[in-house]
């Protein structure tokens, strides 16, 4: 074997087993950099993420929206931006907000988001007739299922101590059939297929999701004929964000979360790919030479 | 090896300085937690020890958030409000006059039982607990998945492999329809083991495999696209919330 | 005692809510929301059962100076200064009568301050680690990886900007072709339907473990019969 083969060998092998950190520098810097820029893509509302816009846009004025907080910090980045997209919609339409969750973390993301959206952008609306904070429950596909039949069996008071029964906008709810529309905005279990299996098919209720990427391949075969439409991840919540820019121009000059995700998003998906397609380059190199340096080897 | 430690104390000096300045520009909550969010990314580098307080602190906060927010959210109401309402009247007065239920003696007594699991001598009676946990997921189940998962499944791939609408034939359905129909058909043989994958059911495995690696791979590109943004999530507030640097 | 008396109460609660889903009305309709609320209450025990464990776990470990036990302090500290937090509402503008969660309170704070940054970044790290393992792992070694690859690249390109920009010049009359639009018949058709077959297969798999369970044919649950 040659010297020079000997040297590429030895540099391929290198490659291949680069220090990790080195590609976690490339990662960090495609994150960073973009976010620092302050850059931004043009986006497009998909069929998928169309639907559910269009069905919270025709809900008439007073309709009932159940928004189950099914996530917690970890999923925040992706899922809050889809939260506050669709708060904003429906406070446009004027639809009663009922806001609770089936995760503990989604608890005090309830508050926050009460907090951070409704006070601070809407401090004209006012709680128990306009939204209301039910709080978390535990049980899982237990309580959904409860909530089906009864709602105040479980939520006998508000999150704050409240008793239920004195919050006007909680007057005629008897159980789950009595909301126009229940989102769920999560991932994990439980999470939207708990609510589609245990709420939406048994008691024939509309159910919209929004829901991480890693969840959203998963939720496609219950669409559209068990789910009204999905939020995918960040680019879900980008294209909610767009399509409610496009009707609404007020939130034109209003910085949209999930559209700031998006650059740093590319840019990073291109250095994965790069990484892909390199370490896929040098093992079909690697192999090769190996194939052809064996004494009768096939290539 | 002194070089190496020289450079620690060196980053570590840095830190704490930016700390400290950010205790008093950012607040204490925001510094905090840009610290600990530091101490995690310092894991990329090697396990150290830092990594290893975030991460056993991590541990013991989760646990008690879970326990408040069970007491306090579910307990609390549903258990004691309905088992002796008075009792909860300090700390939910709305609940203080509600008719007490006695059968929610129940849940409290299998409850019990299943923190028995503690003990060592008494541990096996906790099964009674779990069973009660097990029976209730199980019928829970069966119903639900065989009508949502199953049935309705099955109902939806039944579509038409002619599409045609108001402008007649209408070619891109038709062949997604049969590409769904023949995909499911194609994922199912596949995943049907009493059989030899051998002739036409080989051929109709062989097709099942190609469906589910279009399948992964899909799911592969979300879940780079979901880690993705849960790292920008961090870094904006590394580079927002504490730093101030996002225009 | 040790197994019969389980296996009935699974035999019990399991039919009872089978049969509460056909026939809704008393006693099974009843009996089936009693035992979804129970359910819903013995869940909380569960938590407790957990925290219970972590801090015998971590008492051991510290009694017996196990290797990092100086750490199983930081663990044991965490958990009862949330706990004290959470449990007394420490700081809470409302008094013991708010909500536990209430902006403002200890709980509230360390939820943001410590629970917040520990959690999502112990999630963001695995970023880093897609990358690496994708750089290292992910080879089109045969037709199959080929086939996953390539589908991978189309979403990972069809799901941003990048990909409506790089394909918006093609002529409308190819315009499935934009990446885009690949990337969604992607996701709406192909997976759509391997997710669907996994689905169905998934929910023959817990059918038959639901009955299996029910009628106490599966007893693994159980336990052995010394434990």
């Amino acid at each position: 074997m040659s010297n020079g083969q000997t040297t590429s060998r030895y540099t391929i092998e290198r490659l291949q087993s680069i220090d990790r950190r080195i590609i976690f520098v490339f990662i960090a810097a495609a994150v960073i950099i973009p976010l620092l820029l302050g850059a931004s893509l043009k986006e497009e509302t998909t069929p998928i993420v169309r639907a559910l816009f269009d069905y919270v846009d025709h809900l008439p004025e007073g309709s009932r929206v159940l928004l189950s907080f099914d996530y917690g910090p970890t999923t925040a980045p992706e899922i809050q931006p889809m939260v506050d997209a669709v708060l904003r919609q429906c406070i446009e339409r004027k639809c009663k907000l009922y806001m609770m969750a089936v995760w503990a973390t989604g608890h005090n993301l309830v508050g926050q988001t009460i907090e951070e959206i409704l006070k601070s952008e809407y401090p004209q609306l006012q709680y128990g007739q306009d939204y209301v904070n039910l709080g978390y429950k535990a049980g899982s596909q237990g309580l959904i299922r409860l909530l089906v039949v009864d709602f105040k069996r479980m939520y006998s008071t508000d999150a704050a101590g409240t008793a239920i029964d004195s919050i006007p906008m909680m007057q005629n709810i008897g159980n789950l059939k009595n909301f126009d529309l229940i989102f769920s905005f999560g991932g994990g279990f439980p999470g939207i297929k708990e609510w589609i299996l245990y709420a939406g098919d048994p008691g024939h209720i509309p159910i919209g999701g929004g829901c991480t990427a890693v969840s959203a391949p998963l939720l496609y075969p219950y669409y559209p004929s068990q789910l009204v439409g999905l939020m995918g991840g960040a680019k879900g919540a980008a294209e909610y964000e767009n399509a409610l820019i496009q009707a609404y121009p007020k939130f034109s000059n209003m910085p949209m979360a999930g559209m700031s995700l998006m650059m740093s998003q590319t840019v990073s998906h291109i250095v994965i790919m790069f990484f892909v397609v390199l370490g896929n380059v040098l093992y079909f190199i690697g192999r090769n030479r190996n194939a052809s340096t064996k004494p009768g080897g096939e290539k | 090896m002194t070089t190496k430690r020289l450079t620690g104390h060196i980053v570590l000096g840095v830190v704490l300085l930016v700390c400290t300045l950010s205790i008093v520009v950012k607040g204490l909550l925001v510094t905090v937690g840009a610290l600990l969010t530091l101490f995690i990314f310092s894991f990329l580098y090697k396990d150290n020890p830092y990594y290893k307080f975030a991460e056993h602190l991590f541990v013991g906060v989760s646990a008690a958030y879970w326990m408040c927010m069970g007491f306090w959210g579910t307990m609390v109401p549903n258990l004691f409000g309905k088992l002796y309402p008075p009792m909860v009247g300090s700390v939910i007065p709305a609940l203080k006059d509600n008719p007490p239920e006695p059968f929610m003696v129940i849940p409290l007594f299998l409850g019990v039982l299943l923190l028995l699991r503690l003990s060592s001598k008494a541990g096996w009676i906790s099964r009674w607990a779990l069973a009660f946990i097990v029976g209730t997921t199980a019928g829970l189940n069966l119903v639900r998945y065989l009508r949502s998962d199953f049935i309705a499944q099955i109902s939806s791939t039944m579509i038409p492999l002619y599409a045609s609408g108001a402008a007649g034939f209408n070619l891109g359905e038709t062949i997604s329809n049969s590409v769904i129909f023949l995909g499911v058909m194609s994922g199912l043989i596949y995943f049907f083991f009493s059989k030899e994958h051998k002739g036409v059911f080989g051929t109709g495995a062989r097709t099942g495999i190609i469906v589910l690696m279009v399948t992964f791979g899909a799911s592969f590109g979300y879940t780079v696209m979901a880690r993705i943004s849960l790292l920008v999530g961090r870094m904006q507030f590394l580079f927002d919330d504490w730093l101030g640097l996002i225009r | 005692m040790k197994r019969t008396v389980p296996l009935l109460i699974t035999l019990v609660v399991g039919a009872a809510l089978i049969i509460a889903d056909f026939v809704p009305h008393r006693p099974f309709g009843t009996l089936g929301d009693d035992f979804s609320l129970y359910f819903d209450i013995i869940a909380v025990f569960a938590f407790i059962l957990g925290g219970g464990n972590l801090v015998r776990v971590h008492i051991m470990k510290l009694s017996k100076k196990r290797k990092d036990w100086p750490f199983s302090i930081v663990t044991l500290a965490g958990f009862f200064i949330m706990l004290a937090a959470g449990l007394l509402k420490i700081g809470n503008p409302d008094d013991i009568k708010g909500d536990v969660a209430a902006l403002g309170s200890l709980f509230s704070d360390l939820y943001i301050s410590i629970f917040t940054p520990l959690q999502a970044s112990m999630f963001a790290l695995l970023a880093f680690f897609v990358g690496s393992a994708s750089y290292r792992a992910f080879r089109a070694k045969n037709k199959e990886a080929t086939i996953l690859l390539v589908s991978a690249f189309l979403i990972l390109l069809g799901r941003t900007p990048l990909g409506l920009w790089l394909t918006e010049g093609i002529p409308d009359s190819i315009s499935f072709l934009e990446l885009p639009n690949l990337a969604n018949w992607i996701l709406d058709v192909p997976n759509l339907a391997g997710q669907r077959a996994i689905m169905i297969g998934i929910a023959l798999g817990v059918i038959s473990m639901s009955l299996r369970v029910i009628l106490g044919v599966e007893r693994t649950y159980l336990g052995q019969d010394n434990d």
